[in-house]
């Protein structure tokens, strides 16, 4: 992040400004892929007149940064007229999407109303791995020639790339096939729980070696050395500091009008079709509640030894059940990245129930 | 300054007002900029009607009490750095609102 960005960030979040939003138009989608924490049912997504009055209160609430996401954001209908008008709105507009839908025309006005870049989800270099996973035939095809278009008419890609076990081992030609379309790369090593709870998706995790392998990157991570170093001690400013963005100068909408801290931390805060935003911005409960939360604050976490340097999500946090609580796909992150446990992991381990179950396993000498 | 300068916003980038300051992201090449109290206004007027030298005299002069011959000085010197970035427009005739491109007929 530039130091203006960052000048900016701190003047927002001093202002109680959301200098960034994601709205989900839509999360109906073209393709299923198996790690999706998304119900693809239309269940009365926002008309256009509902987003746009949206979009006019986020501008003046002083969102600058709009993130379009989904679903698939060119599955609706009015999505060009929706995109028009956030950009009259001068909001500088990033779109997430999987691009099947895109060919040379759309990348043409895409250009033509300016947007700032364009994150296509890559999942491989193999058809018949990327195509597994959308479960789509001739998705990646179709994806590629879509950041191709994109990329003749001179926008910015990015290629985005999700660790899972199906593809663990492919990100390095995903990556040099980025580096071939002109597209920056960027890897997800998290796999996110359904947004109703479900967390059977998380054992499409790619696992602790292939973490290890990622952390180690030196392509990725850039100074491996420095990247896992073993973790520093928490200072009173460690202790001061917010854990993320979430709630404080960024948030989520949902195709329904729910606002949220961010699309990782479903705390319902309000609705729009009810509530108008910045009503909800100011005085949400939840929102009040997550921005009271400081690192010194988290249950677990606060004696953690990886409390400074840890990448912990107040969202996957809140979805293992407790928003001051650990993440433990966070905590494994950092065990992979310096193989020091965190206090959370190690209080797992001495409460280990398959010890129980081996207990279990001996003839008991009370039976009848 | 010997001739008339009108002044537009470019349409092609994003911006929002932070406090007095405006967040301006270029969409030439996503390089952020602000511009601080003076500046923004100067850019909130430039609908490409106005020329610059009325600008100046209405909103910067009358406000904070600033030399016209100066303040004109310093406008134009701004402006044309905008203008680099193409953040403004600039011209001696009027500019008609650009409008976005990429507008769907209806």
């Amino acid at each position: 992040m530039s130091s203006l960005m960052v000048e900016m960030s701190a003047k927002a979040l001093e202002r109680g400004v959301p200098l960034s939003a994601q709205i989900d138009l839509t999360y109906r989608c073209n393709e299923r892929c198996v790690h999706c924490y998304l119900d693809h049912d239309d269940h009365g997504e926002m008309t256009t007149g509902e987003l746009k009055k949206l979009l006019g209160e986020l501008a003046s609430a002083g969102v600058l940064f709009l993130t379009l996401s989904g679903g698939e954001i060119l599955i609706r209908q009015d999505f060009f007229e929706i995109l028009e008008y956030a950009r009259e709105l001068t909001f500088c507009v990033k779109l997430k999407t999987n691009a099947i839908l895109i060919r040379e025309a759309e990348a043409e006005r895409i250009r033509l109303l300016d947007v700032d870049s364009i994150q296509v989800s890559i999942y491989s270099h193999r058809p018949e791995v990327h195509d597994a996973i959308t479960k789509v035939p001739g998705s990646l095809k179709r994806s590629l020639d879509a950041i191709r278009f994109l990329k003749a008419q001179g926008l910015k890609a990015i290629v985005a790339d999700v660790l899972m076990r199906q593809n663990a081992e492919d990100y390095p030609k995903v990556r040099a096939l980025a580096e071939e379309l002109g597209a920056e790369f960027t890897l997800d090593p998290t796999i996110t729980p359904k947004m109703d709870g479900d967390r059977s998706v998380l054992g499409l995790n790619a696992g602790e070696i292939a973490l290890q392998n990622v952390f180690r990157d030196q392509a990725l991570v850039g100074n491996v050395e420095e990247f896992c170093a073993p973790p520093s001690k928490a200072d009173a400013d460690d202790l001061e500091a917010l854990p993320c963005s979430a709630g404080h100068t960024a948030c989520y909408i949902s195709p329904y009008g729910d606002v949220y801290p961010c699309v990782q931390f479903p705390l319902p805060s309000g609705n729009v079709r009810r509530t108008p935003f910045l009503e909800i911005w100011r005085h949400s409960e939840a929102l009040k509640e997550v921005r009271s939360i400081r690192l010194g604050d988290l249950t677990t976490c606060s004696h953690c030894v990886h409390l400074s340097g840890c990448t912990r999500c107040p969202g996957l946090a809140f979805m293992e059940g407790n928003m001051r609580g650990p993440s433990v796909q966070d905590c494994e992150k950092s065990f992979a990245r310096t193989g020091i446990a965190s206090v959370n992991l190690l209080a797992k381990k001495s409460s280990n129930p398959a010890l129980v179950q081996i207990q279990g396993l001996r003839p008991c000498a009370t039976a009848a | 300054m010997s001739r008339r300068l009108y002044v537009a916003r470019s349409r092609s980038v994003a911006a929002r007002k932070l406090g007095d300051e405006m967040l301006i992201m270029s969409g030439r090449d996503s390089t952020l900029f602000t511009l601080d109290e003076v500046a923004t206004i100067l850019w909130e007027a430039a609908d490409g009607w106005k020329p610059l030298e009325e600008i100046v005299e209405e909103k910067i002069c009358k406000e904070f009490e600033v030399e016209r011959g100066e303040a004109l000085q310093d406008a134009v010197a701004l402006v044309e750095g905008l203008a680099e970035h193409g953040i403004l427009l600039l011209s001696s005739e009027p500019l008609s609102e650009p409008k976005l491109q990429g507008r769907i007929d209806r």
